[in-house]
């Protein structure tokens, strides 16, 4: 028999190799990010739709823009320029101008990625830079919040959707107080099942809170995010303001108040969880998380703002590094 | 109910779950490769000096005959596998790709192969130091990878002690199934090669590892451990690397051996159930080291086997003796797919270290375009000695090698479980075994 070698890789080990990719896990995240996304369509009517694609374009056209030719399709389809614009719509008000969502869209790829050399490099949430300019820029605007559009209003839009760029938008739809707002200047709670349910004003994407829960088990189970991450902030920021409800019941809100109002679980399960923001080791990740969760409590109820989780995260975003230098792993047999 | 127990037991910390693909041939019994025409031995198949030939070209030697004497302590000896004629001493193929010095020898096609060797020693009247001294001239070395000459582990410093013998019999990489039948197979001949050991080193315990995908095994030693003896078996679960030996040691006795120190001195002397397996069979036969148990696996394998193979004999008759290689086969492996050197000839001969000829097909050879590394810190959580891989592959690709080093580069064992784990397809062992070879300002072996 003639026996004929065949021409052979000489490729060093190990070639096994686990099934997830980056790539799969930016899917996953738009894949369980897609029900609440939905759901805010649908609670605030079609200008919610608006102003989600105007921020996904603002993300993507930065992307494009500023990558070499020959990368252009690669990055455009591997997810993370449509995730940073999709969670950044889900942060805005839906009656922000829409020339303002796609500008915050280019500042959270542009000065929140890209300037900092790209995937995997960024210090801070890009998604969470944009909003922050946003804010800083714009505080009128983002933090006028309209009343829920669902049922009839559903195909109409709020005007102010489309005030012309650097023009001021007029605002003639009824707004409203976020619940976290009414608690912070009215001292009015909210019910729980509005809460869980999303039946509150708010932004895009943070008022349906089961189906934020239901996205972020999914994403555990998947082991696309760091369960310690979401335990760890939901965890401590219950227990904080339990302990501030159990000394004055009547004047902090309760721990299950704190859990479902604002973004608490949207950036719990989706902000927080951003691998290159986050520390390195899970210890670093506990007392990462843990961190978040004392500013929110902290920034909530004795700050200026109603809300803090976007400082929040932002602040432990700009602690991670120190956290990461002083959680190395121990090196086996090294006491 | 055994399973149950052991879930609650002790591991090592980190490690990886992969897929076990032992299935193709566990189950089969061991098949005696016949003999060929050919046999390359190389000189230099351990840890330490290189062999010195005893024989020079055109002589005759008989199967179990010294060809080569130890080179120096760290060395050993190596014997002929075979009838035949020396037919050169020179430079051949090693399985990583490089030119060696090796013997060859031509095969006498006429010859019974009948082994005739002197009869062994009586192992009750040794001491350690003389069982170290007849060690040197098996030509035995540790065969769960590292091939250190198994005399080196039991020349013991003054004073030691040792208290715990361990027989490894892990095999907690894929695919490899031949400690796994040396278990089931020669139960008998592992428990006599214990009770040797236990004996001369005057050790308190004697535990036998074995993970649990290996029933038959725990089952097949459990119940032949001759009443009286402190012998044990200890199932695992089931995890890689758990046979690396300071994982093993882990989790058999929760004790973490300190960076720096080996084994022995806390009183521990760990080896492969095969390495046993050999030591017994010297002190049964007189046999040196001239066969060696190998699993031959793999999508690109036509009939897979477990094999007792001649040292020396080319791969290629191997791969020939189990059907060849399909033809979509793109890479051979000598050891297991994890840590195991891809064969750049098939000329190359099997040594002393090879466990395992695997052949791959493109689905485990292509590799994932890498992308940039997100930090998810997943290799952190693979690396059974707690470094930090993303940062080591970092430094490796920027050659900071100063910085390398103080990131405890030294104590990577290169078990692959970062690049294993790793979702942005970052090619981390390989960076990491590419550096370490630089420092060492040689080229490596693959």
């Amino acid at each position: 028999m003639q026996y004929k070698d065949p021409r052979l890789l000489v490729q060093p080990s190990p070639l096994l190799k686990q099934q997830m990719t980056t790539h799969q896990t930016m899917r996953d995240l738009l894949f369980a990010l897609l029900p609440v996304t939905f759901a805010g369509i649908w609670l605030f009517g079609f200008s919610a739709l608006l102003v989600i694609l105007a921020s996904i374009l603002g993300a993507v056209a930065t992307e494009w823009l500023f990558s070499p030719a020959e990368q252009r399709a690669a990055r455009l389809v591997d997810g993370s320029g449509v995730l940073t614009g999709l969670l950044l719509g889900l942060t805005l008000p839906p009656a922000l101008p829409l020339w303002m969502a796609f500008l915050g869209g280019v500042v959270s790829v542009g000065i929140g990625k890209l300037i900092w050399g790209g995937l995997g490099q960024n210090l801070f949430n890009p998604a969470l830079v944009g909003r922050a300019f946003l804010l800083a820029t714009f505080p009128n605007a983002m933090t006028t919040w309209s009343t829920q559009a669902s049922g009839e209003g559903f195909f109409q839009w709020y005007p102010s959707n489309f005030a012309l760029p650097f023009m001021q938008p007029h605002y003639d739809a009824v707004s409203t107080a976020t619940p976290l707002g009414l608690m912070k200047f009215e001292q009015q709670s909210t019910a729980l099942p509005d809460l869980v349910l999303g039946n509150t004003a708010g932004c895009i994407g943070e008022t349906s809170g089961l189906l934020l829960l239901a996205g972020g088990v999914f994403l555990v189970l998947r082991r696309d995010i760091d369960w310690r991450i979401p335990a760890g902030v939901l965890l401590s920021a219950a227990i904080f303001s339990g302990v501030l409800y159990a000394i004055d019941t009547s004047h902090y809100p309760d721990p299950l108040f704190t859990l479902f109002s604002g973004g608490l679980l949207l950036a719990a399960f989706y902000m927080a969880t951003d691998p290159v923001t986050s520390p390195l080791t899970p210890r670093g990740a506990w007392i990462f998380a843990v961190g978040i969760g004392l500013l929110v409590v902290l920034i909530r109820i004795f700050g200026g703002f109603p809300e803090g989780v976007m400082y929040a995260i932002l602040l432990m975003n700009a602690a991670t590094p120190l956290i990461d230098r002083y959680t190395q792993p121990r090196v086996f047999g090294k006491e | 109910m055994l399973a149950l127990s052991t879930l609650f037991k002790h591991s090592f910390s980190h490690g990886i779950h992969p897929d076990e693909y032992k299935d193709q041939t566990a189950a089969l019994p061991t098949q005696r490769m016949p003999f060929v025409e050919r046999y390359i031995l190389p000189l230099h198949q351990h840890l330490g000096a290189p062999s010195k030939p005893l024989v020079e070209a055109g002589q005759q030697v008989r199967r179990g005959q010294v060809i080569a004497g130890p080179g120096a302590f760290v060395s050993t000896s190596l014997h002929s596998p075979v009838s035949g004629r020396v037919k050169a001493i020179g430079q051949r193929r090693f399985p990583g790709g490089r030119y060696e010095q090796a013997i060859e020898i031509e095969a006498d096609l006429y010859a019974t192969q009948r082994l005739e060797v002197d009869r062994p020693p009586d192992w009750r009247g040794l001491s350690l130091d003389d069982f170290v001294s007849v060690m040197q001239g098996t030509g035995i070395v540790g065969l769960g990878g590292a091939s250190l000459p198994v005399h080196v582990k039991y020349s013991l410093r003054k004073g030691v002690k040792i208290k715990h013998l361990i027989a490894n019999g892990a095999e907690c990489e894929p695919y490899l199934t031949n400690d796994h039948r040396v278990m089931v197979e020669r139960p008998a001949a592992l428990l006599k090669g214990i009770e040797i050991l236990h004996t001369l080193l005057g050790a308190e315990k004697s535990i036998i590892g074995i993970e649990l995908n290996k029933p038959d095994a725990i089952a097949s030693l459990g119940e032949r451990i001759p009443s009286g003896q402190p012998f044990r078996v200890a199932p695992l679960r089931v995890k890689y690397p758990q046979g690396d030996s300071k994982m093993m040691i882990k989790s058999l006795l929760n004790i973490e051996i300190p960076k720096g120190l080996h084994a022995a001195d806390l009183g521990i002397i760990m080896n492969n159930v095969s390495t046993i397996v050999a030591i017994a069979d010297y002190f049964d036969t007189g046999m040196p080291y001239i066969d060696r148990m190998v699993t031959v696996s793999g999508p690109g394998i036509e009939y897979p086997a477990n094999l007792i193979v001649p040292l020396g004999t080319p791969v290629r008759e191997v791969l020939r003796f189990c059907g060849g290689l399909k033809a979509e086969t793109k890479e051979v492996l000598m050891g297991g797919p994890m840590m195991g050197t891809p064969i750049a000839s098939l000329d190359a001969p099997i040594i002393k270290s090879s466990s395992g000829i695997l052949a791959f097909t493109a689905q485990q050879t292509a590799r994932p375009k890498e992308v940039p590394c997100i930090r998810c810190g997943r290799c952190v959580e693979a690396c059974p000695y707690f470094l930090n891989p993303s940062k080591l592959a970092r430094l490796a690709k920027a050659r900071q090698f100063d910085k390398i080093k103080q990131a405890n580069v030294a104590e990577c064992v290169e078990c692959g479980s970062c690049t294993y784990s790793c979702p942005s397809g970052i090619p981390i062992v390989q960076l990491i075994r590419g550096a370490k070879s630089e420092m060492r300002g040689k080229r490596g072996k693959a």
